[in-house]
């Protein structure tokens, strides 16, 4: 089966924010962001840059590449990136220790690094295992240019990418336990979350889901980022046991 | 005389005929038939030959078949065999039901006479007596417990082992037995009955003394050949699929250079391959279930008829499945109903990218939608054979007792909404 990265948004090929992400105001500016690109394939890399990073067209500057972990610490480290694209299998202990080494970047006040998950694999273990590291976000890498350019600026502006497989998985793993939550509020889902997960899932831009449930994109926004945040905090040891249990069940 | 002298091997022609024991239709070790698989001579010569060395110098031709008992590995036929053809010639699985072949008569015969002949010509009386049948009885042990060995190294290769393990326990059990009546009543003879008792007593200290000292080691050295073995049925199962999926990926490597002029088709084969690899990392125990096995949970249905639609129009189509449940017959007519929906958006919203195929088990009901992004259209002006295919949806999850719904807008792409409740079994 194919996975797209951001759920296609009707004419436009935009990914689910659609334009909410743009500055408010008629003409929109030029907008811009320094990424860095982190995988250990030499050839997929290449692709990305010459997808995304002509700057002039898509306002991507690609200021840095590293294949490894060790790498990709001393590069971000170095440039200071505000969005990092990052592979989610990496020789050196892969993105998650990416994600680890980089905590107090991510964690800056000032101009903080983000990053966003790319990955060729769907299964459920790795998914889960980087946001709960950090990443605001996970795309496959058959997205499109288009979709990516889209999810790399709501990354920067701090939202979160949902790709349709990420909120499948995400409902499974909070819906997949009878065990009494540790933290009432952060490990359950409400319904409207679900609900927002639920219209992710299904393939419905940011824009059809605040149609569909009489809300504001920006509401949507917030449930997202909710969802994402409960992600990574929540302590419910079933979280990466469920993840984990999938490869075998 | 040499003992066990082999002939030398010759390496003119290439496959290299070693000498082996032959595990089939043999009397006792397999020796002579292994030879005269070898040699290129009937077997009743050979056992012929031996029975003349043995009639000439028991003692000695006796020492020389042990000889080539125990340092000949056991083969098939006296030929070298290749672990591959192993599995398909299983050797003389049923050797107890098989009619025995007439060499196996005739050296059945020939034994038996050599026997009358041994017996003939070794006085029994006497002397000897008190000898030659202990002797007898610790040389039949040894033959029993020698071919028991024997029967454990051919089960390696063929499952007669397995089957009959009782029966080979008792048979080497019977020979231990056999051996230690020998070597008690050569003690009780040599010595006198007053003196039993203390030989006992000090061979069952010594015996209990080495079970000791050596047990554990023995324990954990079989643990590690079975652990080894189970690491090594494992790893060869891994490089099987390993070199199957290679095998596919190369294939459709190849097939996509060919088509390189037809994009559609270079696609369907690149999403095809990449479903099948998927399917093989993912799945439990690495092993891919074939494509002819019917699915038996939804979430396989779900995916498979994905896969079926998306082959055959070469749409993409994203398949997010939450939950799981096994397949009744409600839910059979709702995933009909699902692959109906599919091969509309495929056809007709194919255009607009990706369907987003959707499949959720909540509680006792299970949902489905299929959403395409093509151009839609009014549902009140529906073209006939699009009426036909959603009455095929529409009725069909309704003569089974769920709900169907066709949203659809010009501009907007369609989505169809299928809910089903699942049969009330116990489990939830």
């Amino acid at each position: 089966m194919t996975e797209t990265g951001g759920p296609v948004d009707g004419q436009a090929g935009g990914p689910a924010g659609g334009q909410a992400g743009g500055p408010a105001g008629g003409v929109p500016e030029q907008r811009r962001v320094r990424v860095v690109l982190v995988d250990d394939h030499r050839m997929f890399r290449t692709g990305v840059q010459a997808e995304i990073g002509r700057t002039e067209e898509t306002g991507v500057e690609v200021v840095g590449e590293a294949a490894d972990v060790d790498q990709a610490v001393t590069v971000i480290t170095a440039t200071r990136p505000e969005v990092v694209l990052l592979d989610v299998h990496l020789p050196g202990g892969g993105g998650v220790e990416v994600l680890r080494r980089c905590a107090p970047l991510m964690a800056a006040a000032e101009s903080p690094v983000r990053f966003l998950a790319l990955s060729v694999s769907d299964a459920a273990e790795d998914v889960i295992g980087v946001i709960r590291g950090g990443a605001r976000g996970y795309v496959t890498k058959t997205i499109t240019g288009a979709d990516l350019v889209d999810s790399v600026f709501r990354v920067q502006e701090g939202d979160a990418v949902f790709s349709p497989r990420l909120a499948g998985f995400v409902l499974d793993a909070f819906a997949s336990t009878d065990a009494p939550p540790v933290d009432e509020d952060l490990d359950r889902l409400t319904q409207r979350e679900r609900e927002v997960l639920r219209l992710i899932a299904r393939g419905y831009a940011y824009k059809e889901i605040a149609k569909q449930l009489f809300i504001s994109v920006k509401t949507v926004e917030s449930h997202v980022s909710a969802v994402l945040r409960k992600l990574q905090l929540s302590n419910r040891h079933e979280l990466t046991r469920w993840a984990t249990a999938r490869r075998l069940v | 005389m040499p003992v066990a002298a082999r002939p030398p091997e010759t390496t003119e022609d290439p496959p290299v005929r070693r000498l082996y024991r032959s595990a089939d239709g043999r009397m006792l070790g397999g020796v002579a038939r292994g030879l005269a698989g070898h040699l290129g001579l009937p077997v009743v010569w050979v056992r012929l030959t031996f029975l003349g060395l043995f009639l000439a110098d028991g003692p000695l031709c006796v020492l020389l078949y042990a000889a080539f008992w125990i340092a000949v590995p056991l083969g098939i036929g006296g030929r070298s065999t290749e672990p591959r053809t192993v599995f398909a010639t299983t050797p003389d699985g049923r050797r107890r039901l098989r009619r025995p072949d007439r060499g196996q008569v005739v050296a059945l015969v020939a034994l038996l006479a050599g026997a009358a002949v041994f017996v003939g010509t070794v006085d029994l009386g006497g002397e000897a007596n008190r000898y030659v049948w202990p002797t007898l009885l610790v040389g039949v042990g040894v033959v029993l417990v020698w071919r028991q060995a024997d029967n454990a190294r051919r089960a390696r290769w063929s499952d007669s082992g397995r089957r009959k393990r009782l029966f080979q326990l008792a048979r080497g059990l019977a020979g231990v037995a056999l051996v230690g009546m020998g070597l008690t009543v050569f003690l009780v003879v040599r010595g006198s009955a007053a003196q039993l008792g203390t030989a006992l007593t000090a061979a069952i200290a010594v015996l209990a003394g080495m079970a000791l000292l050596a047990g554990p080691w023995l324990v954990r050295m079989s643990q590690d050949l079975s652990e080894e073995r189970t690491m090594r049925i494992r790893a060869q199962e891994r490089a099987e699929v390993a070199a199957h999926v290679h095998d596919s990926v190369l294939h459709t490597l190849t097939l996509i250079q060919r088509n390189a002029e037809d994009p559609a088709e270079v696609r369907r084969l690149a999403r095809a391959q990449e479903r099948e690899l998927r399917n093989w990392l993912y799945r439990p125990e690495g092993t891919g279930k074939d494509e002819a096995e019917e699915p038996e949970t939804l979430a396989e249905a779900v995916k498979r008829a994905a896969a079926e639609v998306e082959d055959k129009h070469g749409v993409p189509l994203e398949v997010v499945v939450v939950g799981d449940c096994p397949l009744d017959e409600g839910l059979a007519a709702q995933m009909q109903a699902a692959r109906e929906a599919m091969v509309n958006a495929a056809k007709y919203g194919g255009v607009g990218g990706a369907v987003q195929v959707y499949a959720e088990v909540d509680g006792r009901t299970v949902f489905v939608s299929v959403r395409d992004r093509g151009p839609g259209f009014d549902l009140d002006a529906v073209p006939a054979d699009r009426m036909g295919v959603r009455e095929s949806i529409i009725g069909r999850m309704r003569r089974h007792g769920g709900t169907a719904r066709v949203r659809s807008a010009p501009g907007d792409g369609t989505e169809v909404e299928l809910e089903m409740d699942r049969a009330q079994e116990a489990d939830g």
